[in-house]
Formats: C-alpha cells, structure tokens, sequence
C-alpha cells in the first residue's frame, strides 16, 4: 500500500530534515532551559522590578502563536536591518516561545524546594544567588525534568513550523520531495514516521519518569 | 453544590450556543464539489451545471495574481484571463470563482477538486503534463534574474560557487537553475513575496524566476533590475484536472477569441509593462 | 516601519475579518473537540476493553505528531485516496482531531482524580456504575477541568494561525496578503505586532477566567 520508494528515493532529503529537526529542537531546548530557568529566578527574586519583566515576557508570549514570532524574526526584523536565516530565525522563535513555559515548569519546581531549606541556606551565610546556586535549583531539576521532557516533545513538533520560513527540517524535505514527485499521501506518512521515530520514545520516557517521580513523593 | 452543578452546565450551554449562532450566521456556504472527478463526466459538464467556474490564482505575485486586502479581491493578468474564459464559458465573467493557490498547492488542489482550472503563472513542462492536462500558451516567458543595482550579476554566467541564488519551492526555476548553474547554493522559500523580501534582506545575490515575476518585483522596487537574456522558456499554461479534453478545448477556444477580439492585448498591456 | 502606511482602516478591517475565523474556527473545533474528547475519556477511564487500547493508541499517535503535518495532511492528502474537505472544514476537523486527543488525556487525568471511595460509596448505595459515573464522578471531574479546557482553547486559538498553510483567510493569512502588497515590506513589523497584540488581548484575558475558575474550584 505504502510506496516506499519515496522513502528510498528521497532518503538523502529525509535525512537531511531528520537531522534539522533534531538540530533545532536540542539547540532550542538548551537555549530555552537557560533563558527560562533565568526568567524563573526573576520571577521569584526578591525584586519587585525583575518580577514584573519575568511576568509580562511569560505572559506575552506564553499567549501569541509561535508561527508570528517565526515570521517576525524572519520576514520583519530584515526590515530592520537585522537579517537571520530561516534556521537561525527558526530556532531562535522556538527559544523564545518555549523559555516562557520552561520557566514555569523552573519556577513550580523551585516553589517546590521547601522555604525552610532556603532559610537555612540564607541563615548559614550564603547569598541569595548562592542558595540558588547549590540549593535550590539542584533540587528543583529533579522535578522539572519530566516537564522538559514534554517541552522537548512539543519543540520537536512546533519545529515544522519552520518549514514556512526554509529552515530545511523534516516538513520543509517533505514539501520539497512532494513538490518533485506529486505525491502528497506517502510523502507526508512517511514524514510523520519519521517524526513519531523521535517523539514516540520521549513520551514513553516521560511517563515513565512521571511515574516513579510520583511514587518517589 | 447542586446549584453551582446547575450554573456550570447552563453556563457551558450558553457557550456552545453562542458560538453556533456566531458561526452559524457567520460561516460561508462552502463551495459544493467542482465535481471532474465524477465518473465518465467531463469537468466542463460540471462547470455547466454548477454554473460557475473555480480557479486556482496566485494571491502573492504583483501583475498576475495579488489580494488586494482593501476589497478582498485578488487582481491580475492571470485574473482577467480567468474572467474572459468564464465569460466565453458562461456567458458571464462574474460566474468566474477564485481559490488562493501557491507553486506547492496548485497541483494537489486541482487534485482534490478545490479548483477546476489552475491560472497561476504556471509553465507547461513534459513533467506536469503527465500530472495534469494544459491549455494552449497564454502567457509565454523566460526565466532571468533579478538582482539589485550594480551588481556584480549581469548574466548566468556571472553565477560562481559563492552565489547564493534565490528561488521560489516547486517552482520550474529551481530546477532550472540547478541545472544551468549546478554550482550556485539555490535557497528556496514559500513564495515570491518572501522570496524578494529575501533578497532584499541580502539572504541571497540574486533571485531567480520568470522575468514576467522579476518585473513585477523591479516595478515595485526601483532598486532591483532584471538581468541577462532568457536562458529558459517559460510558456505559461491553464491547467486542468487529467481527462478533461472537453474543459481544454473550451478553455482554448476562449484564448483565441481573447486575442482575435484584441481583449488579449489590452489586458496584455494593462499589466505587464515590460520596460 | 511605517505605522500610519500599515494602519489604514482597510487593513485594519481585513485584519479583523480574519481574526473572526479564527474565532469561529477555534470556537467550533473547541465545542466539537470536548464532545469528542469526553467519550475517548470516559471510555479509557472506564477501561472498556479492545476499544480503550485502540483509543490509546490513536491518541497516543496524535499527540506525538505535528499539528501542521494533521492539517496539511487532512487537506491535500487525504483525497488522494477520495476524501475531500474544504478548506473550512480541512482546519477544523484537523484542529478538533489534534486537539480532543489533547483533551481527551485532559479529561481522563480529571476523572481519575476523584477519590476511590466515593465510587464505592456510590455503588454500595445501591447506583449501577453508569449511574454512579454520571452523578457522581463526571459533575465533579467536569467543574475541575473547566479550566484545562480553557487553556486548551486558548491553545487552539494559537494554534489555528497554521491553517495558514492550507489558505484558511485567518488572521496571519490576512497579515501576509497585507504585507505582500507592493511596498508591504515596511509594514511588516508594524502588522506583525498589531497581529501578535490581538491574539495576546483575547488569550490573556481568557487565561485569567482560567485562573479565576481554578481558585474557585479548589
């Protein structure tokens, strides 16, 4: 039913897109892991200032599309002189986007570690970023990795939002050996395989964490 | 809590109506089939019965096809060509229907009955005509290339290794420049507006298509002109869905009688100013 | 950038016009989406045998692909093998498919939290389990996920902007069409942030009901 030759006829073009794909979606995960666990810190230091620009970005764009972030980075900061190619563009708009939900993922898992401990940190002579530093935030990763392992999963599918902007992962391959061979069906089954390939097992490792997280409590 | 189950259930209902009522009054009749896929039953018998005619345009390209957001219309040379084949067909160029296509989606739209007709600056090849049926040439041009003023690009051969040339997904001119410049690095986008937005940008060096397009472009920017001779023929056609002989020959009928009658040229000269 | 350009009452209506069908697309997908996701829940919760395993499954599958592959998909390739959508319909059957197995786990993780004991309480006073599921479970399970489904909604409002891909006239559709004009280019920026603005106004105040209706039911 399947052809297959699509799959090995294009399997270079297939590669090439399983590789940005994966590409964007590690280099976004990092950037936005960084950027988000530092708006989570903002949200919760004691600085009023610092609390409200960590608010207002989570807010923003934890509530916009990803896609007008894409196509602003792409097609409107070049009219202001600023030029990204659709990677870059691509997966700076990722980081963007999944730093606001990363850092509510950081910031419920720091709210998690428990006051008492951070006061005795404090009390003992650390400062409030050193308590961070080697109390706090050791901790809180524990809780937050299955919350990134989800982030992780839906970077990989928001990915093929980059396909409109020519980024070269999966999606845009797949639009590119359809728009050669007419095939739509298997074309874009065969693209799906291929993305199921990544996310399938992630989901698996996520509940299973998920799991033994809940039972560990 | 009884009272407050109750309040919840009405509140969601109330919702839900709402929207029904909102889409209701709101939501456009959707188009019946444009049929062609029918058994035994050409596409122009289903134009005829309908009483209309879909075609597949541009939205994007200046000159051909292009949404104008203040009437909602798109306009174009391909546009009124598609209303004087609607007029030869059905008497009337009102009856002519517009669905919004780009080089990726005109084939499979045609495919799946969205659209009888694709006019949407689209070249006959050998490759496409084993896809879909063609018209007669309505529009013949050639692939060149734009590239900003005084560059260092003045014709195909200027294009070395270092080149980043521009060029449009599934569109003929990709493959074209692949094949007449196999070193050049040939980036593709979704469409000729962020094609040009690209260039512009400095993403590439040059930006490769259909002169007819590139026009188009230098018409709208007076800081891009258009280079070289042709190293392509490009003879646009009006594509129908495979089997359609009856729908061609209409189709082709209407062509001729367009330019017997000088309407050809008029809307020729309307839009395309060559220079 | 060019503001005054780019915020021409034409604009501003096209823009407007477009964002009424993403509305109306996200409002039916969202009320067809719960129907959908409500029996898949309560069939997994209930355990119904074959049928659970088969909607776990499916489920499964959708939530780990590509919403714009669903929506591509649904609309050009599916009538390779002779079904066919508008495009209308294309966006909101691929929005509701996508989005009730979202809800669907959404619903299910609501029923499972209520306690064990109050089912037994309710069977051993004498309800069949249907009865016991309809009075008992699903009234209090249905006021915990209200808002779960308004962050869903609040979701597929963002996520209909990628019905762009099959020419559905929504909001970014619109902002393109704009944009492409010739000159547009200068109003890129300020469309794109009028554009970001309007879908920020109605999912910010949406979240805050959500969070309203959550300090109320805890």
């Amino acid at each position: 039913m399947l052809d297959f030759t699509i799959l090995t006829n294009n399997w270079d073009m297939y590669v090439e897109g399983f590789k940005n794909t994966l590409l964007t979606s590690l280099l976004a995960l990092i950037g936005s892991f960084l950027f988000g666990t530092l708006l989570a810190v903002f949200r919760i230091a004691p600085i009023k200032s610092l609390n409200w620009i960590g608010t207002i970005y989570v807010e923003f764009f934890r509530n916009i599309p990803l896609l007008i972030i894409a196509f602003t980075l792409y097609a409107g900061f070049p009219t202001l002189g600023i030029e990204l190619d659709g990677f870059q563009a691509g997966t700076i708009a990722l980081i963007i986007y999944t730093s606001a939900f990363i850092s509510e993922a950081v910031r419920a898992g720091i709210l998690s570690v428990h006051k008492g401990q951070t006061e005795a940190a404090r009390s003992s002579g650390l400062t409030y970023i050193e308590t961070m530093r080697y109390v706090v935030l050791p901790q809180a990763i524990k809780i937050v990795i299955p919350p990134l392992g989800n982030q992780f999963i839906n970077l990989v599918k928001n990915s093929s939002i980059l396909s409109v902007i020519a980024a070269g992962e999966l999606m845009y391959q797949a639009d590119l050996i359809s728009a050669r061979t007419y095939v739509v069906f298997d074309v874009y089954i065969i693209v799906a395989l291929f993305y199921l390939v990544i996310t399938l097992p992630l989901s698996y490792g996520v509940n299973y964490l998920e799991k033994r997280l809940a039972k560990s409590n | 809590m009884f009272k407050r189950k109750k309040r919840i259930l009405s509140i969601l209902l109330l919702a839900f109506t709402a929207v029904f009522m909102l889409t209701a009054c709101g939501d456009k009749k959707d188009e019946e089939s444009t049929g062609n896929d029918s058994k035994g039953k050409d596409a122009l018998q289903t134009i005829k019965d309908n009483d209309k005619i879909v075609f597949g345009v541009k939205n994007d390209t200046n000159l051909f096809g292009l949404k104008n957001p203040s009437t909602g219309d798109i306009e174009g040379f391909d546009i009124d060509i598609a209303k004087e084949i609607a007029k030869s067909i059905l008497g009337d160029a009102s009856k002519a229907e517009f669905k919004e296509v780009t080089s990726k989606t005109r084939i499979p739209m045609l495919q799946n009955g969205d659209i009888n007709a694709i006019v949407a600056t689209m070249t006959i090849t050998d490759e496409r005509k084993k896809e879909v049926d063609f018209s007669d040439v309505y529009f013949k041009a050639g692939q060149a290339l734009l590239v900003k003023k005084g560059s260092s690009i003045k014709s195909i051969d200027d294009i070395t290794k270092k080149t980043k040339v521009i060029a449009v997904k599934g569109s003929t001119s990709t493959q074209n420049i692949r094949e007449k410049a196999p070193e050049a690095q040939v980036l593709e986008f979704e469409n000729y507006a962020e094609a040009f937005t690209a260039l512009k940008a400095g993403k590439g060096d040059t930006l490769t298509t259909d002169n007819s397009i590139l026009y188009g472009m230098a018409d709208e920017d007076s800081n891009y002109n258009v280079v070289g001779d042709l190293f392509t023929d490009e003879p646009y056609g009006i594509a129908v869905k495979k089997g359609n002989t009856e729908l061609v020959e209409a189709i082709n009928k209407a062509l001729t009688e367009m330019k017997d009658s000088g309407r050809y040229d008029e809307i020729y000269k309307q839009w395309i100013k060559l220079n | 950038m060019n503001f005054t350009g780019a915020f021409t009452p034409d604009h501003l209506k096209f823009l407007l016009e477009g964002f009424l069908v993403t509305l109306q697309v996200a409002s039916i997908a969202i009320v067809f989406s719960f129907i959908i996701a409500a029996v898949i829940g309560i069939i997994r919760y209930a355990k119904i045998p074959v049928l659970a395993q088969i909607l776990g499954v499916l489920v499964e599958l959708i939530r780990n692909l590509p919403l714009l592959l669903i929506i591509f998909f649904i609309h050009f390739a599916l009538p390779e093998v002779g079904i066919k959508f508008s495009i209308i319909m294309s966006a909101i059957i691929a929005l509701t498919i996508f989005e009730s197995a979202m809800l669907s786990e959404v619903i299910r993780s609501g029923l499972t939290s209520i306690h064990k004991g109050q089912i037994e309480a309710g069977r051993s006073s004498g309800l069949s389990y249907i009865q016991t599921l309809w009075h008992i479970v699903l009234p209090q399970a249905l006021r915990r996920m209200v808002p779960p489904i308004v962050s869903q909604f609040i979701s597929l409002l963002k996520d209909t902007s990628l019905a762009v891909v099959i020419s559905l006239p929504e909001l970014m559709h619109n902002a393109n069409v704009i944009n492409n004009q010739p000159g547009g280019d200068k109003f890129v920026m300020p469309i794109f942030i009028l554009v970001a603005l309007m879908y920020f106004i109605v999912n910010y105040t949406l979240s805050i009901i959500a969070r309203r209706l959550e300090l109320k039911t805890t």
